[in-house]
C-alpha cells in the first residue's frame, strides 16, 4: 500500500513534514503522494477533532443522530435519496445502514431548535422519507479516536530507565 | 561499640558499584519541567492494550485476589507453552516445565541461584542490560565478560565467546536481541554458539524478552537448536512486546529438574507473581498477538527513521535488527560518551543514556530508545542534529 496512504489511515496527526520523515521521503514527495490521493478522491480533507465541551468551545454546536427510514426506488435503491440528504450542510455524516432503519445521519447546528427545525421542516418532509428518529448527543467520551478528558497516567513514565 | 550501619552490609553487597543509569537518572531528574524529550527510558511507550488492562479489572471483580500456585497459573502455563511452540519453535510442558515469575528479573536471578555454587563462572556478552553481571555477584559467581564489538554490529560470535573461555565456566547468559545494543546473531553464529556451548558443556539462560521485536528476518531460539534445549533455560516475559513493564510477568521454561530447583527459590522468595498480573498476561497471550504486530510496525518505523538521521548528523549508527534500542558511535564529535549525553541534556533536553552504562565496550557509544511518538523522535533528532553542529564548531 502508498505508504502516504497507510499513515493516513492509522489516523495519527502528524504534518506533511513529519509524514515524510516517517516514511522516509522528502516533503515535496509526501505534498506529490497526498495531491495524487486527492485527485482519485481517496484522500478528500483534513479535520480537526475538537473536545466541544471546553468552556471555550461550549454553545458552538449542538449534535444529534437520526435513523431515518426511507423508500427504496426502482433503479436507483437509496442512493438517489441518501446523497440527496447529505448535501444538506447540517449533515455531517451519512451511512446506508442494515437492520431496522436505513440511513444514520449525523447533522450539528448552533442550537437545539435549529437541529430540530432542520429535521422536521426539511429532512422529514422530503418524499420518500419515511420517519425519522432523532436522538441528541448529550456527552463524547472519545472522538475518532481520541479519549476526551480521560486523565490517563502516561506522563508517569521514568525519565530514564535500563 | 560499632554504630555504623556500614559495618552490617554484606561484603558482595557493598561491593556491587551503582548502576551508571542512576546517576544518569539523578540528573535528568533536576531537569523536571524543562521540556526534556527522554530517549533514556527502556520501555515501551504504549500503554498496555485496554483488552489486557481490562480483563485485570474483571479479574479482581471476581474476587480474583489469592495466590497461585507456585508456578503460576495452570491455565497461563498452558498458554505460554503453546505460545513458545508457535514462536519459538520449542516445546515445554505446562506441568513441570514452565514458571511464571515476577519480570524476566526474577527468572534471571532464580536461574542463576539455582544454578551457580560460590565461585562458578558464569559468562556473559557486553555491553548488556545493566543488572546482568551484578546479578552474578549477588548469587556468589564469578562474572566472565564476553565482548561485542561496534564492527559486528555488537552481534555476538563464537569466536569471542571461545577466546573468552576460561577452564570451569558454567553458564552462559545470552540476551538477543540484546539491551542496549539491539545486536542479535547470524543463524551460522549462533548454531556455532550453541556447538561451543555443547564442546564445554555450558548450561544457556536465553533472555529473549527482545524477541519480539525483531525487524529484519526471523528470531531463532538457541533452545530450538539441535541439542540444546536439555542445556537452555528460556527466558521470556510480556513487558516490551506486550507493553507490559509495570505488571512485572515473566516466565521461565526448561528441563523439568532445573524449572523445580528454580521453583524452589521462588516458593521460598516470592511465592507467586500476582495473580492480577497473571490474568492480564493470558489475556495478552489469547487475544494480543495483533496489538504486538501493530507496536512492531510502528517500532521498525521509528528505528529507520532515527538510525537514518543518526547517520545523517554524522553519528555512525548500525540499524539493530531488533529491540527499541538504537547504539550510535558519538565519537565522531570528538565529546566522550558522558561528554555526549551529558552536554546533550543540558544545551539540548534530550536525554540519552552513556553507553558505558552497559559496559566497558559501550564506550563511545551512546543508548537512544526509540520507544517514543514520531513527533517526539523528530524533534529529538533536531535537536541532536543542533547539537552536533555546535559541539564540531567549538572542537574546531
Amino acid at each position: 500500500m502508498n505508504p502516504v496512504l497507510k499513515l493516513l489511515i492509522e489516523g495519527g496527526s502528524l504534518t506533511t513534514g513529519q509524514l515524510a520523515q516517517v516514511a522516509g521521503m522528502t516533503e515535496p514527495e509526501v505534498n506529490q503522494h497526498l495531491e495524487q490521493l486527492k485527485k482519485e478522491k481517496i484522500f478528500l480533507g483534513w479535520r480537526p477533532v475538537l473536545d466541544l465541551s471546553h468552556e471555550a468551545a461550549a454553545g458552538a454546536v449542538v449534535r444529534a443522530v437520526i435513523e431515518v427510514k426511507i423508500t427504496p426506488e426502482r433503479g436507483g435503491g437509496f442512493n438517489r435519496l441518501a446523497s440527496r440528504l447529505a448535501r444538506f450542510d447540517e449533515v455531517e455524516s451519512c451511512y446506508l445502514m442494515s437492520g431496522g432503519y436505513d440511513l444514520l445521519v449525523f447533522v450539528k447546528g448552533p442550537s437545539l431548535q435549529k437541529v430540530a427545525s432542520f429535521v422536521s421542516e426539511k429532512l422529514s418532509t422530503i418524499e420518500g422519507v419515511l420517519s425519522t428518529s432523532t436522538h441528541f448527543m448529550l456527552r463524547c467520551y472519545k472522538d475518532q479516536g481520541f479519549l476526551l478528558d480521560q486523565g490517563d497516567a502516561n506522563t508517569s513514565r521514568l525519565n530514564v530507565a535500563p | 561499640m560499632n554504630n555504623d550501619p556500614k559495618h552490617w552490609v554484606a561484603r558482595h553487597v557493598a561491593a556491587l558499584p551503582k548502576s551508571g543509569i542512576r546517576d544518569f537518572f539523578e540528573l535528568v531528574a533536576k531537569m523536571k519541567g524543562q521540556d526534556v524529550i527522554s530517549l533514556g527510558v527502556g520501555e515501551p511507550d504504549f500503554v498496555t492494550p485496554w483488552h489486557i488492562r481490562e480483563s485485570a479489572i474483571f479479574a479482581l471483580e471476581r474476587g480474583k485476589t489469592y495466590y497461585t500456585s507456585n508456578l503460576g497459573l495452570i491455565e497461563l502455563r498452558r498458554e505460554i507453552s503453546k505460545y513458545v511452540a508457535t514462536h519459538f519453535n520449542v516445546e515445554y510442558r505446562p506441568d513441570d516445565q514452565v514458571i511464571v515469575t515476577v519480570g524476566v528479573s526474577e527468572a534471571l536471578d532464580l536461574a542463576l541461584r539455582a544454578l551457580c555454587n560460590p565461585g562458578d563462572k558464569v559468562m556473559f556478552h557486553q555491553p548488556c542490560y545493566v543488572s546482568y553481571h551484578p546479578s552474578i555477584a549477588l548469587t556468589h559467581g564469578v562474572g566472565i565478560a564476553v565482548p561485542t564489538y561496534a564492527k559486528d554490529n555488537f552481534a555476538l560470535t563464537a569466536e569471542a565467546l571461545r577466546a573468552a573461555w576460561q577452564p570451569g565456566a558454567k553458564v552462559l547468559m545470552l540476551n538477543l536481541p540484546c539491551n542496549p545494543t539491539g545486536g542479535t546473531c547470524s543463524r551460522e553464529q549462533l548454531d556455532k554458539i550453541a556447538a561451543f556451548c555443547i564442546e564445554k558443556d555450558l548450561i544457556v539462560l536465553s533472555d529473549e524478552i527482545y524477541s519480539e521485536l525483531t525487524f529484519d528476518g526471523v528470531h531463532t531460539s538457541i533452545a530450538s537448536l539441535p541439542g540444546m534445549v536439555e542445556r537452555t533455560i528460556f527466558l521470556h516475559g510480556f513487558s516490551k512486546a506486550f507493553a507490559m513493564t509495570g505488571w512485572r510477568i515473566g516466565y521461565a521454561c526448561g528441563p523439568a529438574l532445573l524449572i523445580d530447583a528454580m521453583m524452589k527459590v521462588h516458593q521460598y522468595t516470592m511465592l507467586c507473581a500476582s495473580i492480577i498480573a497473571q490474568e492480564a498476561a493470558l489475556e495478552a497471550l489469547l487475544r494480543g498477538w495483533d496489538d504486538v504486530l501493530r507496536m512492531r510496525e510502528q517500532y521498525h518505523r521509528r528505528r529507520d527513521l532515527i538510525v537514518r538521521r543518526f547517520n545523517e548528523v554524522g553519528l555512525k549508527c548500525h540499524s539493530p535488527r531488533g529491540s527499541f534500542y538504537a547504539f550510535p558511535d558519538v565519537t565522531a564529535t570528538g565529546l566522550t560518551e558522558k561528554e555526549f549525553a551529558v552536554g546533550l541534556l543540558e544545551k539540548e533536553k534530550v536525554a540519552v543514556v552513556p553507553g558505558i552504562a552497559f559496559g566497558d565496550n559501550g564506550a563511545g557509544h551512546v543508548r537512544a530508545c526509540f520507544a517514543t511518538s514520531y513527533e517526539q523522535l523528530i524533534v529529538a533528532c533536531d535537536r541532536i542534529e543542533r547539537f552536533i553542529g555546535g559541539a564540531k564548531g567549538t572542537k574546531a
